[in-house]
């Protein structure tokens, strides 16, 4: 078991020796470097579920302590992992995804100058991921958050000379750091509550601890859930996310959909038994869920950027996550944080396919009929179109419907019609994407030089993979009654979970999957008919501004929260510039000044330092005698 | 018969002040050493004369102590002049001003 301490340690090796040397040794060493110390990490991690599979289901949790972090007075952190089905399913999907996307990135980033450079950053991420899937504590697991941060801001300005991505990578790193104050806050609230921040010791004392519904447990899990909206773009932090497509695709496919963005559902997850005390918070974490989900969801509807609609799809579908721990259904949201790392990693693949053969065009109305030269990409992104639409047998279905059966159930019956809702709309907006880009006649500019082609094998064979992992990922969670094979293996990590679903839902349950299925192929029907046969025209001109404009929730962030800061900083800058930078270089000058002037007494002539001497001498006198 | 002190330095002092204004307004490095050690002489004067109105030898002691020195000077003073006249062709102390700021 101490092996996994090399889990988050590949990565960090391989950043560290591509960050040194990666420019030197060429780009075939960067890429195998790359690559090779994330397969190790993936295969390690096979290892690990394997050893775990092996044991009885109430032993397969270890810690692996590596080093003594700190003693603070009462407070005691260790450097520790914690081993268990919650985190080698992630560090699965990390390391599962993450590899294919290295190897994908290969072949996307081959003419790229700063190939070594990136993919250093890439390791630095899975590292950091790692580190935070794999964290026994609560400050452990920081390292990690910030760790995916930086990294994320490093990403998405891995292009810094064009001012858009240096603008939105700060933008990114702001934004989320606005929450990771949340989260720190929540943290020192645990150490406040618990005197430790060790999941386990949180996990078990949680109910002795916490009144159940209590201040205490309420504003930590409303604490911790203000990171996991920074880091998880929901609402009212959702705002970094779109623009951190201007980021290298790959990245947006591993950080900004796959792995990082669903940090913040995998801590609740982690520290389900401390929210279970807080049924308010849970209620606050549902209710943004359902309002991201179906917000995002119309937003992706009228934007005309294919990366831009897969963002706000994104934050759409981590929505639905939040939806599904709000309410209590754990096992649902990781199940569908999987499969959405299958699928939307897959289309976001696609979609870098596209522009590759485009030449870095992400404007959809530039788009269009180039199934015909790309019918391969078409086939592979149309899998992931109908996975995030939710038609059966893709992954998204199955993981969509455990979480909207679960709101139902629950009794959630509200948040339940609003995912359905959202639903309908994720099948609008993914097929108007797919007809804009695929299909119809082309409307490229025909000055692009070269006639559009596939991508190379080593970006085809990631896609190809994801795709088979769309097709057949259903099976993880394959069940209508039963819990599925990965609610079975997650079951004693949350054993303290929601209570079993009620014992008549079989029932309900094909009305339920009847719904959502209905849903779905009237959303795929409805855009097939507005965007391919051109049936519905029009459309209110105010409320399609309403949306591309997102609600005007940034410009009021902008007018509220930007403007008056910048306003600030302009005054302070003026202040610094002429007060305080004054006040220094006056002082420097004054000295100098002064230096120059006494340095005229100085004239080389002996006689007068002789009488400088004398006039010295005399004035001795006079003060001695009168005195 | 015996002169009174305030004689000897009044001397004193003229000799001083004399010392002074040649070291202040001559030029030649020479004149201007010569000036010095007249100031020395008229200190070792005023020195001299106090012990014998206190009746005490240390004064004394003090005037061997500043020849001595005043001989030490002279050889340092006179080695510096020679070599400024060697570099520079002149003892005029208002050419020597490397030194000016």
């Amino acid at each position: 078991m101490t092996a996994a301490i090399w889990v988050p340690l590949f990565p960090l090796l391989g950043w560290a020796a591509n960050g040194l040397w990666g420019r030197r040794w060429g780009r075939g060493a960067a890429a195998v470097l790359g690559c090779g110390t994330v397969a190790a990490s993936f295969v390690l991690s096979v290892v690990l579920l394997r050893t775990l599979e092996a044991l009885p289901p109430e032993a397969r949790s270890f810690q692996v302590d590596l080093y003594h972090w700190f003693t603070a007075g009462p407070i005691d952190v260790p450097m520790r992992l914690l081993i268990d089905p919650l985190s080698v399913t992630m560090a699965l999907i990390v390391t599962g995804v993450g590899g294919l996307i290295h190897l994908y990135s290969v072949g996307y980033m081959a003419d790229d100058e700063g190939f070594a450079r990136y993919f250093s950053y890439l390791n630095l991420f899975t590292a950091a991921m790692l580190t935070l899937v794999l964290a026994a504590n609560l400050v452990v697991m920081f390292i990690g958050w910030e760790g995916v941060g930086l990294c994320s801001y490093l990403l998405i300005a891995f292009w810094f000379t064009r001012p858009a991505a240096a603008a939105a990578g700060v933008k990114a790193f702001l934004v989320t750091r606005l929450g990771d104050v949340g989260f720190l806050l929540g943290i020192f609230l645990a150490f406040g509550i618990f005197g430790t921040s060790d999941f386990g010791i949180l996990t078990r004392s949680a109910i002795a601890r916490l009144p159940l519904g209590g201040t205490a447990a309420t504003l930590l899990c409303l604490l911790l859930f203000l990171g996991a909206t920074g880091k998880s773009a929901q609402l009212p932090l959702y705002i970094w996310l779109p623009d951190a497509m201007e980021g290298p695709t790959p990245v947006s496919a591993l950080i900004h959909a796959a792995t990082m963005v669903t940090a913040g559902v995998f801590m609740i997850v982690r520290l389900h038994a401390v929210y279970l005390r807080a049924p308010l918070a849970m209620e606050v974490v549902a209710v943004v869920g359902g309002a991201t989900a179906i917000f995002a969801a119309c937003w992706a509807l009228v934007e005309n950027d294919l990366k831009r609609v897969l963002a706000y799809s994104t934050i759409s579908q981590l929505g639905y996550m939040f939806l599904a721990v709000g309410v209590g259904a754990w096992g649902a949201g990781i199940f569908h944080l999987t499969s959405h790392a299958f699928f939307k990693a897959l289309l976001f693949l696609a979609a870098g396919s596209v522009m590759h053969a485009l030449g870095g065009t992400t404007d959809m109305r530039q788009m269009g009929g180039l199934a015909r030269p790309l019918p391969r990409t078409a086939l592979l992104f149309a899998i992931g179109a109908l996975a995030l639409a939710g038609i059966p047998p893709f992954t998204g279905f199955f993981s969509k419907d455990e979480i909207l059966s679960a709101d139902f159930h629950y009794g959630h019956v509200a948040l339940w019609a609003v995912g359905l809702a959202a639903a309908g709309l994720t099948a609008i907006y993914i097929v108007r994407a797919f007809v804009m880009t695929f299909l119809g006649s082309p409307r490229q500019p025909a000055a692009a030089g070269h006639a559009p082609h596939e991508s190379p094998r080593i970006m085809m064979v990631p896609m190809d993979v994801l795709a088979v992992l769309t097709l057949f990922g259903g099976v993880l969670g394959l069940s209508f009654t039963s819990p599925g094979d990965l609610a079975r293996f997650l079951a004693p990590v949350l054993a303290a979970g929601a209570g079993p679903l009620p014992a008549e839902s079989t029932r309900g349950e094909v009305v339920l999957v009847g719904a959502s299925v209905v849903v779905a192929l009237a959303g795929l029907v409805v855009a097939w008919l507005i965007y391919d046969k051109r049936l519905v025209r029009g459309g209110s001109r105010a409320i399609h501004a309403l949306l591309a404009h997102q609600f005007y929730i940034e410009d009021l962030y902008n007018a509220l929260i930007v403007r008056p800061v910048q306003g600030t900083a302009r005054l302070l800058a003026v202040f610094d510039r002429d007060e305080l930078d004054g006040a220094v270089t006056g002082l420097g000058r004054g000295v100098g000044r002064a230096g120059r002037d006494l340095s005229r007494l100085e004239t080389g002539f002996l006689r007068q330092y002789a009488a400088y001497a004398l006039v010295g001498v005399l004035a001795i006198l006079v003060y001695w005698v009168s005195r | 018969m015996s002169v009174p002190a305030v004689c000897y330095l009044g001397l004193s002092a003229v000799l001083f002040a004399l010392g002074t204004l040649g070291v202040l307004v001559r030029r030649s490095a020479l004149v201007v050493f010569m000036s010095v050690e007249l100031m020395l002489n008229a200190v070792n004067l005023t020195l001299v004369t106090f012990a014998r109105v206190r009746g005490a030898v240390d004064g004394q002691i003090v005037v061997f102590f500043v020849l001595v020195v005043a001989a030490a000077e002279v050889v340092i003073g006179l080695a510096i002049i020679v070599n400024i006249f060697r570099a520079r062709d002149t003892v005029d102390v208002d050419d020597v001003d490397l030194l000016r700021g």
